[in-house]
């Protein structure tokens, strides 16, 4: 306020200049009189800046994502906000790893957002976090699975909600194991040309060859292709006993699709896919064993309110990457509220005392303290026998939550020894 | 054997090319028309595929494949009408802005329509499956798809050089000011034209739909490619755009082959070959008012 005051002044007769000095010094004195501390700063909205792709191939997970951090944001404010203060919440489409640096950068600089948060595309995730540690601000990396974000590319000021590949991996691949699709077989990939399908593609390899699997061949597949016969006619040549995806987005969904329309007879399976892209693929058109971090179908009392007022808010179901931008904002709020602050060494701090979270499922979660990755329970699920849906996205036949409720929670997800995250 | 699976791959990009080739003769024909470069030529096959989901509901896929593009096609009249018809004359820039500004208010009035997540769009299962001719696989449905691009392709072909419709067409784009001076107006001929290219668009979605998703950005995903096609083809030449279609489609098949990350590059990578060599394109005619 004073410094407007001053360069305001700089720019009138010096015959006004002392009246108006006084005037800035008053309000200044003032303020300082009436809001102790930093004043001002502190009283207005906290805002927060979040990014995630709103168009090309992720564009509607990211819608999801976007409508999911609203209503908890509503839903927060509306109970009073956090330390009395509303949250305002700014998303923007990151478009591509490049962009979302930009934009990540002037949200830190222009709107003076406390946290970041945000992000399902991999690649845009770990330029955020380059961002968010330049300037020592807190990124919560919501969506995004790559293994590299928590591994080498690991900083303290990124925290990961999502499940890590590695974990999509043994989530699904236990069951692969254990239909005996395996052992002694030979596999056939298609991997997503970007960081995230490469990350997969190399912790899928490591799992099928520690069961006893052979990897026959591993082709990779631009983001932007729609047209995969020329790689079902590759499949067929290959004669593989398992078809192992690596896709992401709406390549999953057109993979599956044009995959049934060639009627191929090896089994698919695969290690990412979103719920929204398995409703798109339509019904009698997905097969196979996939892992996913959440459903509409979970039976806790939490979980279940959430779809119906999702539900009731936007008249769809909710698939889980709107479920994981709610609970992210939820426990960005718990945090603000137990810290009673908004400054990013006490947040960092109170998420890596493993505080636990209520994230809507059966058990609590908690980031691991050296890696910061959220450490929670996962499912597997199938698709129901034909004619069982009662409508067009109640197809799939989910499993039980992974690990099982006896088990330690970080059962699935890397150990420390193997880890490559340095902080 | 490689042979053989290489054989397998460009018979493919010949099916495959067919998918190209419903959009782009479209592209090709309202450019040599009426010199404008139709940058929502995409919307209409988003459209086109969002309509189809409705149609469906009441008069089957069969069905949607007849009254889908006739619906496009009416609208297509009234874009003609009340838009393109302004610009004929003007310069080039102002046709691109408006056109891809009606690309841009299609995607998001298509999103506000219909949301912004794919919609499950499912072929009737008699089409599903394989057929194996020989020692090669094909899909039932593509064969289907390629049926169809065939009796458009040729019924246009027809339409273009046996009736006197298309003798007028084909005077107005080599010399728009004599065809006047005959005292033939070119209008009503544009506005079919443009029903036309507009319905083949929508033709192209309601085809589609089922194996790729429907969702508001396709048209934009789909126009680039088309746009290559024409432009390897070469502008005005009806033969010029069937065989860059057929060819982007087997470069594509066989670049996948060999190189898989490389299949969407080589479309790129043909097009500058064939520019450096052949800056019309491959069959282009010489048009004196594009010179």
């Amino acid at each position: 306020m004073e410094a407007k005051q001053n360069k305001l002044a700089s720019q009138v007769p010096s015959s006004q200049r002392r009246t108006l000095l006084q005037a800035g010094a008053l309000v200044a004195g003032s303020a300082a009189l009436g809001f102790p501390g930093l004043a001002g700063a502190q009283s207005g909205p906290i805002k927060i800046g979040h990014l995630t792709p709103m168009t090309g191939f992720l564009g509607a997970l990211g819608e999801y994502a976007a409508q999911g951090i609203k209503m908890a944001a509503e839903e927060i404010n509306a109970a009073g906000g956090v330390m009395g203060r509303p949250l305002d919440v700014m998303s923007e489409d990151s478009v591509n790893p490049q962009t979302a640096a930009t934009k990540a950068q002037r949200m830190i600089e222009r709107d003076n957002v406390v946290v970041l948060m945000g992000e399902i595309n991999s690649g845009s995730a770990l330029t955020i976090s380059q961002v968010a540690a330049r300037n020592k601000k807190l990124f919560m990396s919501i969506g995004a699975r790559s293994d590299a974000l928590r591994g080498k590319d690991c900083n303290r000021y990124t925290f990961h909600v999502d499940i890590p590949v590695t974990v999509m991996v043994n989530a699904a691949g236990e069951a692969l194991v254990r239909e005996g699709l395996v052992k002694g077989k030979k596999i056939f990939s298609l991997t997503a040309d970007y960081l995230f399908g490469h990350d997969l593609s190399r912790q899928a390899k490591r799992f099928f060859t520690a069961n006893g699997g052979t990897v026959i061949g591993d082709e990779l597949v631009a983001t932007d292709v729609t047209d995969f016969s020329p790689y079902l006619l590759k499949i067929r040549q290959a004669k593989p006993d398992l078809v192992a995806t690596n896709l992401a987005g709406n390549q999953v969904t057109n993979f599956v699709k044009q995959y049934s329309e060639f009627g191929l007879p090896y089994p698919v399976a695969g290690f990412n896919l979103n719920t929204a892209d398995a409703w798109a693929a339509g019904e009698g058109n997905l097969g196979g064993i996939w892992p996913t971090v959440w459903h509409h179908e979970l039976k806790t009392p939490g979980s279940q309110a959430f779809v119906a007022n999702f539900t009731k808010k936007y008249g769809r179901i909710p698939e889980n990457h709107a479920w994981i931008e709610y609970v992210s904002l939820k426990m960005m709020a718990q945090a603000m509220n137990a810290t009673k602050s908004t400054d990013t060494e006490k947040l960092i701090a109170y998420f890596e005392s493993e505080a636990q979270f209520d994230i809507l499922k059966a058990r609590k979660a908690y980031f691991r303290s050296w890696d910061h990755q959220l450490m929670q329970e996962a499912y597997p699920f199938t698709v129901k026998p034909k004619g069982q849906a009662k409508n067009k996205q109640d197809f799939l036949l989910f499993g039980e939550a992974v690990p099982a409720a006896n088990q330690p929670l970080d059962m699935l997800a890397p150990p420390k020894s193997e880890s490559l995250c340095k902080m | 054997m490689e042979i053989l699976f290489l054989l397998e791959q460009v018979v493919n990009g010949l099916v495959l090319g067919g998918y190209y080739l419903l959009l782009a003769l479209g592209l090709s024909l309202i450019f040599s028309v009426g010199g404008i470069v139709n940058l929502a030529h995409g919307a209409f096959y988003a459209l086109g595929a969002y309509v189809s989901l409705e149609v469906i509901k009441h008069a089957g896929f069969t069905g949607s494949i007849f009254i889908t593009p006739a619906l496009v096609g009416l609208l297509g009249i009234l874009f003609e009408r009340y838009l393109l018809r302004r610009f004929y004359t003007a310069d080039p820039i102002l046709s691109l802005l408006v056109t891809f500004g009606l690309a841009l208010v299609a995607e998001q009035a298509l999103r506000m329509a219909w949301g912004s997540a794919p919609l499950a769009s499912t072929m009737p299962p008699e089409f599903k499956g394989q057929l194996i001719m020989g020692d090669m696989m094909f899909s039932k449905y593509r064969l289907f798809i390629l049926g169809v691009v065939t009796v458009v392709m040729v019924g246009i072909w027809l339409l273009l050089h046996k009736t006197s419709f298309g003798r007028v067409v084909r005077a107005g784009v080599q010399k728009p000011d004599m065809v006047a001076v005959l005292g033939i107006k070119l209008q009503p001929y544009m506005t079919a034209i443009v029903m036309l290219g507009v319905a083949t668009a929508a033709l192209g979605g309601v085809l589609f739909g089922p194996i790729t998703i429907v969702h508001p950005a396709m048209g934009t995903e789909i126009m680039t490619v088309a746009f290559v096609v024409v432009v390897i083809g070469g502008l005005g030449s009806f033969w010029g755009v069937v065989l860059a279609a057929l060819l982007v489609g087997v470069v594509r098949g066989i670049t996948i082959h060999f190189q898989p990350a490389a299949g969407e590059a080589s479309m790129y990578v043909l097009m500058f070959l064939v520019l450096m060599f052949r800056p019309r394109g491959l069959l282009g005619e010489r048009i004196e008012r594009f010179e």
